[in-house]
C-alpha cells in the first residue's frame, strides 16, 4: 500500500503544478482503468474537485456501455465533460476498414486536434504509462507539442527533480502524464484500495473473456481470462507475459510509433 | 538462452515495490545489453516482445543483440544509439526496478541528466576494453552533484579482454582515485559481461577471482530512501485552494514531518499560524499528521496571506532567506549561461528572476581541472558561481537539505540548466530582514485582521516609493497622487520624509542622519506601521538624496511582503533602480503620471477595477 501512496503523491504533485502553471487546462477521459484512475487522483489532488473539463474524443465506435458509465459518473461527480468528435470524417464514413492507422488518425488524433484548437487548450493531462508500450516509455511528466500537435522525441527538454517545463512559446500546447510513472498492476491495486468504480467490461462474466485494454469496439478483442474480480486481475497480472495492449490491433507493426509521432495520445 | 528464461518466468510473481534505477555510463560501453540481458535473464520479457525484436532485426538483415529490446524506435535502431530516457521494468525478489535507461552519447547529456535526477539508484558501466572514458568521468561526477548517494560501477565486456583481474584491478584504481576527488564513493565494482550473461544474475564461472556480488544482487542491497523525515521540516508551498469553505495550503512536504497543532513560520514572509487541520479526500479517518515525501494539503487557524514559493518550517529551524547564493551549476542550454544576463531561477517552488551575479570557474569533469575569468558556461559545462535574485528566496545548503537545497534556471521557455547550492552569500540587506523577522515574530495583533480592513477600505495595503534626483516633481506627483486616491474614496496618506527628520529622528546627530541605513530603517518601520492600519502609503524618498537607490531597497526589506509599487522620475533618461514599475523620463504630464500608477496599482490586485466593488484578494501583513 505505502508504494501506491507514493505513486500517488507524485501524481498529485504534477496534477498541482499543472494547475499552477496552466489557464486553460483540460484532461482526457477515455473511461478506461487508466484514465478513470486518473480522474480519482484529479479528484485527491483537489480534495473532491474537479477544476478543469474532462475531454472524451468520441469515434463513435466505442462499445455502449461505456458511454454510459461515462455519463453516470459525470452526473454523480458534477464533472464538466466536454465531448469531441472529428463529424467530418465520419460523415465521409470514416471507419476501420479504411485501415487502422487511417482510421485512429481521422477519429482521434484529429479529433482531439480539432477540439484542442476549437477550445484553445495549453494543456491536456493524459493517463499514458511507461510501461504500456514502447514509445510511452520515451514521455516526460510534461511533454511539449508544437502548433501541429506533433511530437520530438529527439530533442525533448529536460526534466530535473521536481521541476517540469511550464512556460513555452504561443501556439505550443504541453501533454501532462501524472501516471507515467505506474504500472498496470499498480493501477489496479490503486483501483482496490480506493474502491474506485470501473467498466465491468474489465471483468470476466462468465464467457471466460474479459477485456484488458479499451478502444473502439471494432480494433479491441477481449482476452482469455477468468478474472471475476479485482483481485483476480491482480493475481492474474503477477503471472502473465502477455502484453497488455495485446488485443489492440493499432500496435500491430510500427502502429503505434507512427500515431504517436503524429499527435496520438 | 531463450530456453532457461521460461523456468524463471513460472516463479517470479510481479511485485509491488518499486525501485528506480539509472544505467549511466559511456557510449557503446553496453548500457542497453546490460538490461536487454537483466530483462531476459529476471523472466520480464512479455510474450512476444523477444519474437517482435527478432523479426524487426530479421528484416534489416541483422544479427539480434539485447540491446534492440530496449530500442522501441526504429529510427533508434538505425543510428545505434539510445535517444532518451526510455522507462522501462523488471521484476527480481520482491521488487519492481523502473529502468531509467540514459543516453551515453554527448549529445544526449541533458536526457542522461532527466533520467538520473529521478533515480533512487545508479549502475555505472565501464567497457573493460576501453577503460575509463570522458563520458564514464562526466556521469560519475553528475551522479554526485544529482544527488545519487547509491551507485555500483559496473566494469562490462571482460570477455573481450579474457576475464583478467589485473584489467578489472586497474580499471577499478582509476575510477576510485577519480570518485574520491568529490568524495563519491561506489557501493561495489563488479566485473561482468553482458552479452554472455556473467555475474549479471548467475555468477560467472569464468572470474573466480572475483567473490562479489552479482549485478542482481548489488540491486536488490539497494534500499528505498527514508531518512528524510527525520530530519526538520520542509513544506515548500504549491498551491493555496478555495474550492469550498477550506482555504487548504498545498504542497509537498520535502523534509520532516508535521502534525495538527504545530506552529508553522512561513520564509520569507516570515507570516505565522498553526496547523487547524490536515485535508484529504477519501481518506478516513481525516489524517493529522504528514511527513517528508507526501503531497498534502493543511488548513490554518489564521486567515494569513501565504503564496506559493515561501517554504513552510517550524521555527526551531528556519531555511536561509537570502537573495544570493553559491552554487555548484551544470548547463544545458542551446545557448551559453551568460554573466549578467537575466534567467528564471527556481527553488522548490518559488520561481523568480535572478542574473549570474559572477562565475568563479567552470570545471572540466574529465579531469576536474578549474579555468577562471570565463564570463559564461557553455553547453554540457559545470561550473561554479554566484547567483543573484530579484527578490529574496528561502533555501537550503544542498548539504543539509536535498530538494531546497538546488535549483534550476529557466532560459527563455526551457529549463536549461540546474544545480546545488553550496553558499549563502550574505548580501546587504541581512541585517533588515532580521530586524523584520524579529519584528515579525513578536508583532502583536488585534481583533481587527488585515483581511477584515482590506473587505472593509476596498483596496489592499500598499506603498508607492517615488525615487528620482532633485527638482524631478517627486513631491508634487506625491501630492497629487495622494488628493487623487482620497477623492476616489481610497485610504492614502503621504508620508514625507521631511516630517520623519524633524519628527522621529530629531534625537539623531547631523552625522548620524547622513548615515542612510539607519534612516531608511526608520522610514521603513513607520510605512510598515502605517500599512498595517490597511492605508495606501504615498512617499518620496527626498530624505536621501542621491542615496536613494540604497535607501528604496531597505525601505522593500521593511515592509515585505507587502506591494510596493516604484516610480522613477527623471528629466532625462537614465536607468531607473532595479525593480521599478513605473518610468517617468523627460517632462512630466502629471495628470497621465498619476493615471499610470492607478493602472500599475489596479494590476498589482492593490485597488480593486472598479470603484466601490470589493477586492477579491485575500490579504494580511
Amino acid at each position: 500500500m505505502k508504494h501506491l501512496r507514493q505513486l500517488e503523491d507524485q501524481s498529485v504533485y504534477i496534477f498541482r503544478e499543472a494547475y499552477k502553471h496552466f489557464n486553460n487546462l483540460a484532461m482526457l477521459w477515455s473511461m478506461g482503468k487508466d484514465s478513470t484512475v486518473l480522474l480519482w487522483l484529479a479528484r485527491k489532488a483537489f480534495f473532491g474537485h474537479v477544476p478543469f473539463p474532462l475531454l472524451h474524443v468520441d469515434t463513435s465506435y466505442k462499445i455502449p456501455s461505456m458511454i454510459e458509465y461515462r455519463d453516470r459518473l459525470a452526473r454523480e461527480w458534477g464533472l464538466d465533460l466536454v465531448v469531441g468528435q472529428n463529424k467530418e470524417a465520419l460523415a465521409a464514413g470514416m471507419n476501420h476498414t479504411m485501415g487502422r492507422v487511417v482510421c485512429c488518425t481521422a477519429l482521434k488524433t484529429n479529433g482531439l486536434k480539432q477540439l484542442l484548437e476549437h477550445k484553445g487548450y495549453t494543456g491536456v493531462i493524459l493517463g499514458v504509462r511507461a510501461d504500456e508500450e514502447g514509445t510511452r516509455a520515451k514521455e516526460r511528466y510534461f511533454s511539449p507539442r508544437d502548433k501541429h500537435g506533433d511530437w520530438d522525441f529527439r530533442d525533448q527538454p529536460p526534466e530535473l527533480w521536481d521541476q517540469y517545463k511550464t512556460t513555452f512559446p504561443p501556439g505550443t500546447h504541453i501533454r501532462i502524464h501524472p501516471l507515467l510513472d505506474w504500472t498496470e498492476i499498480n493501477i489496479w491495486e490503486y483501483i482496490k484500495l480506493e474502491s474506485i468504480p470501473f467498466i465491468d467490461l474489465y471483468l470476466d462474466k462468465g464467457d471466460g473473456t474479459r477485456y484488458r485494454s479499451l478502444g473502439c469496439a471494432p480494433c479491441t478483442t477481449p482476452i482469455k481470462s477468468t478474472a471475476k474480480t479485482v483481485d483476480d486481475i491482480i493475481e492474474e497480472l503477477r503471472h502473465t507475459t502477455v502484453a497488455e495492449r495485446s488485443g489492440r490491433a493499432q500496435d500491430e507493426g510500427r502502429g503505434m510509433e507512427l500515431l504517436r509521432k503524429d499527435g496520438y495520445m | 538462452m531463450p530456453g532457461d528464461e521460461e523456468s524463471m518466468k513460472a516463479t517470479e510473481a510481479k511485485p509491488s515495490e518499486n525501485l528506480n534505477i539509472v544505467i549511466v555510463g559511456h557510449v557503446d560501453h553496453g548500457k542497453s545489453t546490460l538490461l536487454g540481458r537483466l530483462y531476459a535473464d529476471t523472466g520480464s520479457l512479455p510474450d512476444g516482445k523477444l519474437e517482435k525484436v527478432q523479426a524487426i532485426c530479421k528484416q534489416q538483415g541483422k544479427e539480434f543483440e539485447y540491446a534492440f529490446l530496449f530500442d522501441a524506435f526504429l529510427e533508434e535502431q538505425e543510428q545505434g544509439i539510445t535517444i532518451d530516457t526510455a522507462r522501462t521494468f523488471f521484476m527480481w525478489k520482491g521488487r519492481q526496478y523502473i529502468i531509467i535507461d540514459a543516453p551515453g552519447h554527448k549529445e544526449f547529456l541533458k536526457n542522461m541528466i532527466s533520467g538520473a535526477a529521478r533515480a533512487e539508484a545508479a549502475l555505472l558501466l565501464i567497457d573493460a576494453l576501453e577503460g575509463v572514458k570522458e563520458q564514464s568521468k562526466k556521469h560519475g561526477y553528475l551522479l554526485s552533484l544529482l544527488g545519487v548517494r547509491q551507485f555500483a560501477v559496473v566494469v562490462n565486456k571482460m570477455d573481450l579482454v579474457g576475464y583478467r583481474q589485473d584489467v578489472f584491478d586497474g580499471i577499478e584504481k582509476e575510477y576510485r582515485e577519480f570518485l574520491g576527488q568529490f568524495k563519491a564513493v561506489p557501493s561495489q565494482f563488479i566485473p561482468v559481461s553482458a552479452k554472455l550473461g556473467d555475474n549479471i544474475a548467475n555468477r560467472s564461472g569464468q572470474m573466480s577471482w572475483y567473490s562479489g556480488p552479482t549485478v542482481l544482487d548489488t540491486l536488490s542491497a539497494f534500499r528505498k530512501e527514508t531518512a528524510r523525515a527525520e530530519q526538520p521540516l520542509r513544506l515548500p508551498v504549491q498551491d493555496v485552494y478555495k474550492f469550498d469553505a477550506r482555504r487548504i495550503i498545498t504542497g509537498r512536504i520535502a523534509a520532516g514531518r508535521l502534525k495538527v497543532g504545530d506552529h508553522l513560520v512561513f520564509s520569507p514572509s516570515n507570516k505565522r499560524a498553526n496547523i487547524r487541520t490536515v485535508e484529504a479526500f477519501n481518506i478516513e479517518p481525516q489524517p493529522t499528521e504528514g511527513q517528508a515525501g507526501q503531497s498534502i494539503g493543511v488548513t490554518l487557524d489564521e486567515q494569513i496571506f501565504v503564496e506559493r514559493g515561501e517554504i513552510a518550517s517550524h521555527q526551531e529551524s528556519l531555511p536561509s532567506v537570502s537573495t544570493a547564493f553559491r552554487a555548484n551549476l551544470f548547463w544545458l542550454g542551446k545557448r551559453p549561461l551568460e554573466k549578467g544576463r537575466k534567467y528564471l531561477l527556481r527553488v522548490a517552488t518559488k520561481e523568480v528572476d535572478c542574473e549570474v551575479a559572477s562565475i568563479h570557474r567552470i570545471i572540466d569533469t574529465m579531469d576536474l581541472a578549474q579555468q577562471q575569468g570565463s564570463n559564461s558556461v557553455g553547453k554540457n559545462q559545470v561550473a561554479e558561481l554566484t547567483l543573484r535574485t530579484k527578490a529574496p528566496v528561502a533555501f537550503d545548503l544542498s548539504a543539509s537539505f536535498e530538494a531546497t537545497g538546488r535549483f534550476v534556471l529557466v532560459d527563455e521557455y526551457d529549463i536549461a540548466g540546474g544545480g546545488i547550492i553550496t553558499e549563502l552569500v550574505h548580501d546587504d540587506q541581512e541585517f533588515l530582514r532580521e530586524e523584520a523577522r524579529r519584528r515579525d515574530f513578536a508583532w502583536v495583533k488585534g481583533e481587527v485582521t488585515v483581511e477584515d480592513r482590506a473587505q472593509q477600505y476596498g483596496h489592499r495595503a500598499a506603498i508607492v516609493l517615488i525615487t528620482g534626483g532633485r527638482h524631478t516633481g517627486k513631491s508634487f506627483l506625491a501630492r497629487k497622487l495622494e488628493g487623487r486616491l482620497v477623492a476616489d474614496g481610497r485610504h492614502a496618506y503621504l508620508l514625507d520624509g521631511e516630517n520623519l527628520r524633524r519628527g522621529l529622528d530629531a534625537d539623531l546627530s547631523e552625522e548620524e542622519r547622513g548615515q542612510t541605513t539607519e534612516m531608511a530603517r526608520r522610514y521603513g518601520e513607520v510605512a510598515r506601521l502605517l500599512m498595517d492600519t490597511g492605508l495606501i502609503v504615498v512617499s518620496t524618498t527626498n530624505p536621501f538624496g542621491l542615496a536613494f537607490r540604497e535607501a528604496s531597497q531597505a525601505i522593500r526589506t521593511l515592509v515585505h511582503p507587502v506591494p510596493v509599487i516604484a516610480v522613477h522620475m527623471s528629466k532625462t533618461a537614465e536607468e531607473p533602480p532595479p525593480n521599478t514599475d513605473v518610468v517617468l523620463a523627460g517632462p512630466t504630464d502629471f495628470d497621465a503620471a498619476t493615471a499610470r500608477i492607478l493602472d500599475e496599482l489596479k494590476r498589482r490586485g492593490v485597488l480593486a477595477q472598479a470603484i466601490g466593488a470589493k477586492p477579491v484578494f485575500q490579504y494580511s501583513i
